[in-house]
């Protein structure tokens, strides 16, 4: 596995490290130090695994998507995130480091979150363990997730908007990382995806890769064969799609397919198509592909779907990119919506918009018949009807 | 030896530094700033390259970097600006900033272009010890740039002997962890963490910066160090009216003459 996976320095290749301030790196460096002997002591693994069954709900089924198959001519499965509790995969990875943070003894919670999938699943695991939770979120993303945002308050969270630059999830970023900085010895910062310093990009692939897992299980006893033709999921920061591919990333035969969001076009100005758009670089403590300036300021992405607006990728992205082990292809706005419409048609399942991206791709793929496709289903489309209803006018 | 070494040696009062954003308030300002502080009476002069994402400061600074943005300040923007510097500064000065700025102008010829205008050190609190002794130690030293490395109470006694052998002018001590802006931490504690890196007897000074905006957080820290760093105090007060004509009068609030 080694060849995709961290190094002893913490990083994917060229990607990755840990670029972070001195007033981080205590925090930084115990988690490194501990999170694997923490995540494989018997007694987490045997709470996380009875968290996941019995409170998250897995494993997620694999779905064969018999309508869908026959449209695209092929045989196409859905791995079923969209069933979890809160209603995406962010959950997968809460669990674990809710789990790590008592075990680290830390009393508060912070969490960034962009469309509040992230900040729910974090306030959602705060509460089960009765530890104090604090969101970030930008002031912008506050007004268009506004449901969100009452369910965590639901459950107990204080929801902080971020004020500074542009007010959406980089800004709730920067000021949960803010605030971990004024607050060094009682806090853990749940990152919500595989980016930042390492060691939470492997952290949070590692949490999120019993999709993957599962999937090998369930493929082998729908067709006999643990491995797909395909493997496909949206990229935001990457940890959906990391747990996608984290078992596939040694069968060179599995095509893994990452996709980004195109926004209003790629060259529209309006985009968050990261590895299109974007050049290696520094963010939120981690070198990876970033789409900035030439003077190394970072620019706003844009997409309908908040889970996928932020300007970079995690750095384990970057470099499956960069040695092309995974391809990087990018939906815009108008084709995801139509692929969520589609699937809510065709299946009597309405996916979230970040997900839609993924199904959009399967019109631009060629198949022959015999291929065996699975699509990371990574949330479901509760949170977005009001974008929907608005946009088909239904 | 760089001026900032001879400034240490030289001078055994109190030492105060002041960190501005170049092109705040005024795009054009910054040599300006410079000059005026010298003036004023500053000891050396940190100024600041603004960057979209200033994830270790707090509000002043984070409005400053996005005004001088909006400004259009840029990294080569500030080196032209910077040009004649030495005709006009004789004092120490350092350049601060994060790293991905930096990274896009180009390792080496960002150092390059400092030690073209004439700058001292550099603080780049997001380029981590790894990567600046594996990768950019040696362009920092080929130029005689100073790297100048934070500290906090949290900093392990081991981790700081490692950043005094990697430092070769300053230290710079937070008295809490903590983002810009914040008013310094003056309790026990803190006096308890300056008296222990004190005791520890480092082979570079120190001095402490994040958080003073006074004269009575500057007379606490040069107690215990060489003294201080004004950095969100001195931007707020570019704001008010008259500002630069009022620098001695900044100066003097912080440090007796
Ligand atoms: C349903 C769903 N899918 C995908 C994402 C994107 O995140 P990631 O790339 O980390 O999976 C989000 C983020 O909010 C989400 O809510």
């Amino acid at each position: 596995m080694n060849k995709y996976q961290v190094n002893e320095n913490g990083y994917y290749g060229d990607f990755g490290g840990a670029y972070i301030p001195e007033m981080l790196y205590p925090n930084v460096e115990y988690l490194r130090q501990q999170y694997l002997n923490i995540m494989y002591e018997p007694e987490f693994q045997r709470e996380f695994q009875q968290l996941l069954k019995d409170y998250v709900g897995r494993p997620s089924p694999l779905f064969l998507a018999e309508r869908l198959s026959k449209k695209y001519g092929t045989t196409i499965y859905l791995k079923r995130e969209d069933l979890n509790h809160t209603g995406a995969h962010k959950i997968n990875n809460t669990v674990g480091q809710i789990l790590l943070a008592e075990r680290l003894g830390k009393k508060r919670i912070i969490a960034e979150t962009g469309a509040g999938q992230h900040g729910v699943a974090t306030a959602t695991v705060c509460a089960l363990k009765g530890l104090e939770c604090i969101v970030y979120m930008g002031e912008k993303d506050i007004v268009r997730q506004a449901p969100n945002v009452a369910r965590m308050k639901m459950m107990g969270a204080t929801v902080i908007p971020a004020t500074s630059g542009s007010k959406t999830l980089k800004d709730a970023t920067n000021e949960a990382m803010r605030d971990w900085i004024n607050n060094p010895i009682d806090t853990h910062y749940i990152i919500g995806s595989a980016v930042g310093p390492h060691p939470y990009p492997d952290m949070v692939a590692r949490f999120q890769s019993v999709i993957s897992e599962e999937t090998k299980i369930q493929l082998k006893e729908k067709t006999g064969s643990e491995y797909p033709d395909y493997v496909l999921a949206c990229v935001g920061g990457g940890s959906n799609a990391m747990g996608m591919f984290y078992h596939f990333l040694d069968d060179e035969n599995v095509k893994l397919i990452a996709v980004e969001a195109a926004g209003k076009g790629v060259h529209s100005g309006e985009s968050a198509a990261t590895t299109l758009l974007g050049k290696e670089g520094v963010l939120h403590g981690s070198r990876s592909i970033l789409m900035q300036t030439a003077d190394g300021q970072v620019t706003e992405p844009y997409s309908i779907s908040a889970g996928l607006d932020y300007p970079g990728i995690g750095p384990q992205h970057a470099h499956l990119f960069k040695v092309k082990r995974a391809e990087y292809v990018s939906i815009t706005d108008d084709e995801a919506m139509q692929a969520g419409l589609l699937c809510a048609r065709l299946e009597g399942i309405i996916p979230a918009i970040e997900s839609a991206h993924a199904f959009a791709h399967l019109e631009k793929m060629k198949f022959t018949g015999n291929e065996t496709v699975v699509i990371c289903l990574s949330g479901r489309g509760d949170k977005d009807l009001d974008t929907y209803t608005k946009y088909f006018d239904l | 030896m760089n001026r900032l070494n001879q400034l240490f040696a030289a001078k055994k009062t109190p030492l105060l530094s002041i960190y501005f954003t170049a092109g705040y308030p005024e795009l054009n300002s910054t040599v300006d700033i410079a000059e005026a502080l010298q003036k004023a009476g500053a000891d050396f002069l940190e100024i600041g390259f603004p960057y979209s994402d200033p994830l270790a400061d707090g509000p002043v600074i984070q409005q400053s970097s996005q005004k001088a943005l909006e400004n259009g300040m840029t990294v080569e923007l500030l080196f032209s600006q910077l040009k004649d510097l030495r005709k006009r500064v004789s004092i120490p000065v350092l350049l601060m900033g994060y790293f991905n700025p930096v990274l896009q102008f180009g390792v080496e010829n960002f150092c390059n272009a400092c030690a073209e205008v004439g700058i001292d050190g550099i603080i780049v609190p997001d380029l981590p010890i790894y990567e600046y002794e594996g990768m950019y130690q040696n362009c920092f030293a080929d130029h005689n740039l100073s790297n100048i490395f934070l500290i906090t109470p949290q900093t392990s006694d081991e981790r700081i002997r490692r950043i005094d052998n990697l430092s070769s002018s300053f230290i710079y001590l937070l008295s809490s962890s903590s983002t810009t802006g914040k008013n310094l931490a003056l309790n026990e504690e803190a006096e308890k963490y300056f008296a222990r890196i004190q005791e520890m007897n480092l082979k570079n000074p120190t001095m402490i910066g994040f958080g003073i905006s006074n004269r009575e957080s500057f007379d606490k820290a040069a107690q215990y160090t060489r003294g201080a760093i004004v950095g969100s105090a001195f931007v707020k007060f570019l704001d008010q009216p008259d500002s630069m004509n009022r620098l001695p009068e900044f100066i003097s609030s912080i440090r007796k003459q």
